[in-house]
């Protein structure tokens, strides 16, 4: 069943229509990417969820009701361009912000205790926001957004300013939320940590819903026709009616070649071709890279 | 409601607790002080040169000593100098000028100087000739004990105004005072909201710049938020108005206590009163004994008891009313137009015309103080835009009922209505970024839905 779902949002700016339709459902306990170029009209839509803007048409849908505005309580967001009151201490802030999504003092204050000291955070809560460094400051901003606990959790770019170190502590937090029940939208350019962390992603273009679906359906239907394979030595392949060869590398006495087959040619017959030329030692259909289906997708519709 | 409160919460306190704040709380009313105190001394002492002036008389002696030395200058009388000689050489012997009188034309005492004269040197000779002559002239009709009739014939003439109410009772009133309240009634009126309205912009700005405001929006209404701003710093307003308040009756009871009850007066009054006393040896011989001073310090007693006499209660009453609904007004202007714009620079466009009804109305109310009952003060006083500060320089001289139910009426109206645009513009302004604003643009926001 879905958590969340959107259908049918339609929003325009003056002449300018940021989103076109759009319909999206998110299934419980999931990690589901919201993924488009510049401009798509993602944030319009994460606007709309967190009622930020109210959208010309279409319904909205938590837990199977139409959303209300009370439900902010279950929703946190992250937005891409955050920021912080400067010149306050970073405990206060935090407490502010708790405060904002509904929780009592007492109770914000110790699930704070919880969180700093689970980051490693304890010894900023009195100095001022501005004397942290950006890393920390998000940190502090990631423990606001999940604070209140919500239900549905929306997460725009999370990782940029955090070192690997941080990015990581931080990708296990949210592996850890979708295990406490909570479910996770996630909008971001990084198409590795989508491979990563997504189950479903939706791709926007334009206003457009262009493609959506399980990441690993997505994957599999967009690969069909390529294959990587691995020989022993330095083997050279010949090309024949079958396939057309992509790539090759040698290293470490390895050849490694990206192959295209030709269009209905099985998977046997190009086995057949290869085991001719040398030792196998790895043969794959190559799954596309989601930023390859991303630039493939996105290019063809414009 | 909870949440609003509790951005009320911050705003007032990150503000409260300032070090700007709270110096600013403290120091402004000192400073007023001091500014009360500091002018009339410095006005009083004038400046520090001591000119010296040659008299000298044509064939007489009759006027020797009869211009007395002040502070500021010393009159040296000359015998058997020649005029002609002394305008020549008067400069370098020292003296800023010479006083040439002579007896065929005693109505038109000459002085030659270098530089213009200034009004009190030529008040202070004239006063003292023209006392002497009068004396001599009276003295010519031979009245016994002249000096004693003169002295008892000294009068000062200080109209008392006083106030009729409707059950025929007078409150006596003073019109110096009733001004110095109209003066600081709008002043600070326009001061205040100025200030407190331009901190709501800067507040909007920072949350815009910083990027924090798309956080709070997703927790909070733009209104919310808005609304919590604009109170809070209301409330940080209203704060500082109570402490200036109470500091005020504070020094004011410390004063009246200290200068006016006992009987030895410190230090302060005596040099106070000793400063306007030399003002008046001019003309009296100084006869300083404590039944020539009891005049002044009843006086100072009477302009203090015409202060209190003055309609407090109205007046603290409006000024909280109309900094309350004329800062909502300009505030959520403000607050409107630090949505727009991306930075503080940009706001300059549109500070314009905010400035220009705020200054109008101060010149107005400055013109009111000289006739409080004037149509343009009358119309100024109804209009929101203006009621506010001209209305505060109006009420100390007495205004009509009605008038101030009228133009408190229209005020509530009109901020109801401003906020409500300004909430419009706001909630879409907040979130758009690298968007040049104009005007137009926000009218567009005023028109867009949800």
């Amino acid at each position: 069943m879905s958590l969340f779902e959107a259908k049918n949002v339609t929003k325009q700016f003056g002449d300018f229509k940021a989103l076109d339709d759009v319909s999206i459902s998110v299934p419980e306990k999931c990690i589901y990417g919201l993924l488009g170029p510049n401009g798509a009209g993602k944030t319009t839509l994460i606007r709309i969820i967190n009622q930020i803007t109210g959208p010309d048409s279409g319904t909205l849908f938590l837990n199977g009701k139409k959303l209300l505005p009370q439900d902010v309580q279950s929703i946190g967001y992250l937005p891409e361009e955050r920021g912080l009151y400067k010149k306050m201490k970073v405990g206060e802030e935090a407490l502010y912000f708790a405060q904002l999504k509904g929780l009592s003092k007492a109770e914000a204050l110790k699930r704070l205790r919880y969180w700093f000291k689970k980051l490693e955070m304890v010894d900023w809560w009195n100095k001022k926001v501005e004397e942290l460094s950006k890393g920390m400051q998000q940190k502090v901003q990631f423990i606001t957004t999940i604070l209140h606990e919500p239900k549905l959790i929306i997460f725009d770019e999370p990782f940029t300013g955090f070192d690997p170190v941080n990015a990581n502590t931080i990708k296990n937090e949210i592996l850890f939320l979708r295990e406490r029940g909570a479910t996770i939208i996630f909008s971001t350019h990084n198409m590795a940590s989508v491979e990563e962390l997504c189950d479903n992603i939706t791709l926007i273009n334009k206003g457009k819903t262009i493609l959506e679906g399980r990441v690993d359906e997505i994957r599999n239907k967009w690969a069909g026709s390529e294959y990587e394979l691995v020989f022993q030595g330095d083997i050279k392949l010949q090309e024949n009616g079958h396939f057309k060869i992509l790539n090759r590398t040698v290293e470490n006495g390895k050849s490694e070649i990206r192959l295209s087959a030709n269009s209905d040619v099985s998977t046997n017959e190009i086995l057949n071709d290869v085991m001719k030329s040398g030792k196998v030692i790895s043969f794959n259909p190559a799954l596309p890279s989601m930023n390859e289906i991303f630039i493939r997708v996105v290019e063809s519709r414009n | 409601m909870n949440k609003v409160s509790v951005i009320i919460r911050r705003e007032y306190l990150t503000r409260v607790r300032k070090k700007s704040f709270i110096i600013m709380t403290i120091l402004a009313p000192l400073l007023m002080a001091a500014l009360v105190v500091v002018m009339p001394l410095m006005m009083l002492s004038g400046d520090k040169d001591l000119k010296r002036i040659a008299v000298i008389q044509d064939n007489t002696n009759e006027f020797q000593n009869v211009i007395p030395d002040t502070k500021n200058e010393d009159f040296v009388y000359l015998t058997g100098t020649d005029i002609n000689d002394m305008i020549k050489s008067f400069d370098t012997a020292g003296y800023y000028g010479v006083l040439y009188i002579s007896p065929r034309a005693l109505n038109n005492p000459i002085i030659y100087s270098k530089k213009q004269p200034d009004i009190s040197l030529l008040d202070h000779i004239s006063n003292s000739l023209e006392k002497d002559i009068e004396k001599k002239k009276l003295q010519e009709y031979n009245i016994q004990n002249l000096d004693s009739i003169l002295k008892q014939i000294r009068t000062n003439v200080n109209p008392v105004t006083k106030l009729v109410d409707q059950s025929g009772g007078t409150t006596e009133t003073s019109t110096g005072i009733a001004m110095a309240l109209a003066y600081i009634g709008g002043f600070l009126m326009y001061m205040l909201v100025f200030m407190f309205g331009a901190q709501v912009m800067r507040g909007v700005i920072e949350e815009k710049v910083s990027r924090v405001v798309e956080v709070i929006v997703s927790s909070v209404k733009p209104v919310q938020l808005m609304m919590g701003k604009i109170i809070g710093v209301a409330l940080v307003g209203l704060t500082q108005f109570l402490i200036w308040i109470l500091l005020t009756i504070g020094t004011v009871g410390i004063v009246k206590t200290t200068v006016l009850k006992k009987t030895n007066m410190n230090e302060i009054t005596q040099s106070m009163t000793q400063n306007v006393m030399e003002a008046n040896q001019a003309q009296v011989p100084a006869v300083k004994d404590a039944a020539e001073m009891s005049p002044q310090l009843a006086e100072f007693s009477r302009i203090f008891d015409n202060a209190m006499n003055q309609n407090w209660l109205l007046i603290i009453f409006s000024f909280i009313f109309y900094f309350i609904t004329g800062y909502l007004l300009y505030a959520s202007v403000f607050a409107a137009i630090g949505s727009a714009v991306d930075n503080e620079t940009e706001t300059q466009q549109f500070m314009l015309p905010v400035t220009i009804p705020i200054i109008l109305a101060l010149m107005v109310a400055m013109g009111t103080m000289q006739n409080p009952d004037s149509p343009i003060a009358f119309w100024f006083s109804l209009i929101p835009f203006f009621s506010p500060i001209v209305m505060m320089a109006r009420i100390p001289f007495g205004v009509p009922a009605w008038q101030i139910i009228v133009s408190m009426a229209l005020m509530v109206i009109t901020f109801i209505a401003f906020v409500w645009m300004a909430a419009k513009i706001y909630r879409t302004g907040i979130l758009m970024y690298g968007k040049k604003a104009s005007w137009k643009e926000m009218w567009k926001w005023l028109r867009y839905s949800g």
